[in-house]
């Protein structure tokens, strides 16, 4: 299928005051893929999905959606394409309940209420967070809200998930229960992260950025071991890939 | 400062009411005309930033008080005067509701004491005058120090003259008012200060924000509902004053009493005579409240009052008597709550 | 600065007591906020020096409060804390007006002190009404009960956004609070330049953060519009509510139940 293709043809960007954060992104990924954008900080990576769902346009290139140039006139179509989680849920999660906030998409969209109902049901199922539908967001933890804002999304049935930083601030068994979730999902995913674990886990292909380009581009498990192309761009091999130094020190004692 | 229930009469607070939903409704419509959606996080997002930077707390030079900030002006700087209007308003209904500022009944008070005056009059007549179009630091300090202590001191001639058309308080207009303008006149002062450094602020570091204030066109036609504001608190004030006073002459005796002097009122003959008569009255109790305290009614009169008046002022031989039943009711009252508690009421008390 | 910290924890503990379910929660919010405005206007409808009349309206917060469940010292602490304006002026009450207007036993009572008693009673009295109504509500449902009473929803919704922002950014508020006094050796208070600043500050975070929703507002197909799909039906019970209340409110204005009791009691017959 071509119509959940992104595709990112000599993308540049520079914000109101001079800085140019995207010299030339190009990219495409096709239906069902799973890529995760890694780079270090100011790489230009919140930048791009900025552009993949629309608050920004770029200065120069095009992004395609499918078979949709992303433009003023298209960005209702394209926002129905494209769902994105964002790294804060505070800033997602603007409804006084949780039922209310899954809802605000489905209700925007003009479905009736019944439709609705269902989607909010549906989603909040999917990431396991039915009870806490008529609670008011604030009070919800870091993992709670994260799987809240992720079922915001998932009611308005995108094909593409865009997501920045989804494991940020969470406990080591929220990331857990994050991580399979993601993993279920049939949808285009698009993950900015600098977990890259969570990159090594959830995504085959990973593209890496450097100061607003892309420095690599290819499957995860070599970009991730390589420190030719990790090094130069600031960072650092998972940590599952190093060596444990406490294992070590032991088996050097025996 | 807030006005409070427990100071206000129906009338003044129903009337305030009107007039707060006539320019609520103004306001709502001149948003709603323009394309703007942006405004509508924005004003959600600086309502919450005007609750949380009264956390913040500041130094006074020499005096070793402390000050913060207000907000009125700051946020009809920044999103223009009906947004800034119902941002205002959105803030009193939440401190009236969940802090008890003020009170439901006093929330149109509030709102036109503390959202009128710095959106519709301060600003689009001294504010942005002041400030010329490319304000510098001093003229923007000039401009908000001038405008924040106006508005402050407007909103202090507000309470006073809710608070007296009410009739709650002893205090003589005059008095209340000298009370009143110098502490407004001090919080003003700081609230100006606080105002033009945090405006200065963002001119330094983030210019663009101020530039794309929405206001200018709106901020033109501001009188407008000053006057279409004033003019319902005064028909509506009139309107139930003298249908209250032909149906109800007792309601009001004391309130008469005192701004006339005079305890008894002329049997209603005429009612629209009455009415009239009543809104003179009312119109006139401003200078009236400047008398001195020998006009005031005299203990006997105050007996002879409520002999006549069955269940108004206790006179002094049923006084006792009074009080008793007063507290018996109270007993009653909470027997009856007693009687309507939840079935759980072991959870309840465990809590 | 401890003083708002303590407020944002009552909002939390007022929340919680509304989020539960009690019958007070389960009436519809258009019937108490109408009610409660009703109360509101008859308490403040007696004279000034009337307080034993005003007594027995204490019914109406004291069901309430059982209805919804309401801890007492719950509404006695919001009480204390609440706005003293009331407090402040009606202080000069007894200072000016000294006429005796009641006597208890041989001992008079000057007007000023029966009004300053009256106007504290009227504050007890609305003030807890409104808290224990907000309590059983909860301010989501306040709001959806204005909505429909014809209140616009560009002002509720904002109502809801403040309400909901509340609580993130006095949180921000606080933090930078707590950097700047961990770095400013010794306690002495901010000038107002830092003062400027630090506020400043917090008004682009707070900017910036508006940006923010806004994008996740558009991103979910926001059109200037916030619509709700929750509705609210009036039941036989809402209806029972608000006749019976209004009806006793109307019957407390007009009989004197505390001068009949009394007169019972004492048996000082007029």
């Amino acid at each position: 299928m071509s119509h959940h293709i992104v595709e990112a043809t000599d993308v540049r960007y520079a914000y109101s005051d001079g800085t140019s954060a995207l010299n030339g992104v190009s990219f495409r990924i096709t239906h069902g893929e799973a890529v995760a954008i890694v780079g270090a900080n100011g790489a230009g990576k919140s930048t791009l999905l900025g552009h993949l769902v629309g608050w920004l346009s770029p200065s120069s290139g095009t992004i395609r959606i499918g078979d949709t140039i992303l433009t003023q006139q298209t960005l209702a179509i394209i926002r129905r394409t494209v769902g994105m989680v964002f790294q804060e849920p505070d800033d997602q999660l603007f409804m006084p309940t949780v039922f209310e906030d899954v809802a605000f998409g489905p209700v925007n969209m003009g479905l009736p209420h019944d439709q609705v109902h269902a989607r909010v049901a549906s989603a909040l199922a999917t990431v396991g967070m039915e009870h806490l539908a008529h609670r008011p967001p604030y009070h919800l933890s870091g993992g709670e809200k994260r799987a809240v804002a992720i079922a915001t999304v998932l009611a308005m049935s995108p094909d593409i998930l865009v997501m920045d930083e989804p494991s940020s601030g969470l406990d080591p068994r929220a990331r857990r229960r994050l991580i399979a979730l993601l993993m279920s999902f049939e949808h285009t995913r698009i993950i900015a992260t600098h977990d890259l674990d969570l990159a090594l886990e959830l995504c085959p292909r990973t593209i890496v950025l450097h100061k607003g380009q892309v420095a690599a581009d290819g499957p995860t498990a070599k970009l991730l071991t390589d420190p030719a192309v990790l090094e130069p761009c600031g960072l650092e091999k998972p940590l599952s890939l190093q060596g444990c130094p406490v294992c070590a020190a032991t088996g050097r004692q025996s | 400062m807030h006005m409070a229930d427990a100071l206000i009469s129906p009338l003044v607070g129903g009337a305030m009411w009107a007039a707060a939903a006539c320019v609520t409704l103004y306001s709502t419509r001149k948003m709603q005309r323009s394309v703007d959606e942006r405004r509508v996080p924005l004003m959600g997002v600086l309502g919450a930033f005007v609750f949380a930077a009264q956390m913040i707390n500041f130094t006074i030079p020499g005096t070793g008080s402390s000050g913060h900030l207000g907000g009125g002006l700051l946020l009809t700087i920044l999103l223009g005067p009906p947004a800034a209007f119902i941002t205002i308003a959105s803030i009193l209904t939440v401190q009236a509701l969940f802090f008890a500022d003020g009170g439901l009944l006093a929330l149109g008070c509030n709102i036109i004491n503390m959202g009128l005056f710095p959106c519709f009059v301060v600003y689009p007549l001294l504010y942005r005058p002041l400030a010329g179009k490319k304000p510098t630091g001093g003229r923007r300090m000039l401009a908000a120090i001038v405008g924040a202590v106006v508005g402050l001191q407007l909103g202090a001639l507000g309470v006073v003259t809710e608070a007296m058309m009410s009739g709650a308080s002893d205090l003589p207009f005059s008095k209340f008012l000298m009370l009143m303008q110098p502490i407004h006149l001090a919080i003003g002062l700081v609230e100006g200060l606080v105002t033009a450094s945090v405006v200065g602020f963002l001119a330094r570091v983030r210019p663009e924000v101020l530039d794309q204030i929405p206001s200018a066109a709106e901020g033109r036609r501001g009188i407008q509902p000053v006057v279409v504001g004033m003019l319902v608190a005064a028909v509506v004030t009139a309107g139930l004053v003298s249908w209250f006073a032909s149906t109800h002459p007792d309601g009001l005796e004391w309130a008469i009493a005192r701004s006339t002097g005079h305890v008894s009122l002329p049997p209603p003959i005429d009612p629209v005579h009455n009415a009239a008569k009543h809104v003179q009255e009312k119109t006139a109790i401003l200078p009236a409240y400047d008398l001195p305290m020998q006009e005031r009614p005299t203990a006997t009169e105050l007996d002879d009052k409520s002999a006549r008046n069955a269940w108004g002022i206790p006179s002094v031989g049923t006084s006792v008597a009074g009080l008793a039943g007063g507290a018996a009711s109270l007993v009653l009252a909470m027997g009856v709550a007693w009687v309507f508690r939840p079935r759980r009421a072991t959870d309840s008390a465990s809590q | 600065m401890a003083n708002i910290h303590v407020k944002a924890a009552e909002i939390g503990w007022l929340e919680r007591l509304a989020s539960r379910d009690t019958p007070l929660g389960r009436v519809d919010p258009r019937v108490k906020l109408i009610t409660t405005l009703a109360f509101i206007v008859t308490v403040l409808s007696y004279g000034k020096y009337q307080i034993a009349a005003l007594l027995p309206l204490a019914v109406y917060p004291l069901v309430l409060m059982v209805m919804g469940d309401v801890p007492a010292r719950f509404l006695i602490r919001k009480l204390l804390i609440a706005s003293p304006f009331a407090i402040f002026v009606g202080l000069f009450n007894p200072l000016l007006d000294r006429q005796p207007v009641l006597t208890l036993g041989s001992y008079p009572i000057a007007g000023g002190w029966v009004s300053y008693a009256a106007i504290l009673l009227r504050f007890v009295l609305t003030v807890s009404a409104a808290l224990a109504m907000m309590a059983g509500t909860g301010i989501y449902n306040i709001c959806r009960g204005m909505e429909r009473l014809g209140v616009p929803s560009v002002f509720t919704v904002q109502v809801l956004l403040l309400y909901r922002y509340l609580f993130v950014l006095m949180d921000e508020g606080l933090r930078m609070v707590r950097a700047r006094a961990l770095r400013s050796a010794g306690n002495r208070g901010m000038g107002l330049r830092v003062y400027g600043a630090m506020l400043g500050s917090l008004l682009l975070r707070t900017l910036d953060r508006a940006q923010r929703v806004h994008v996740a507002m558009c991103c979910r197909g926001f059109d200037g519009h916030v619509r709700t799909i929750q509705s609210l039906r009036l039941r036989g019970g809402d209806v029972v509510f608000l006749v019976g209340w209004l009806g006793l409110f109307v019957m407390l204005r007009l009989v004197d139940v505390a001068g009949l009791l009394g007169a019972l009691l004492t048996g000082a017959g007029r």
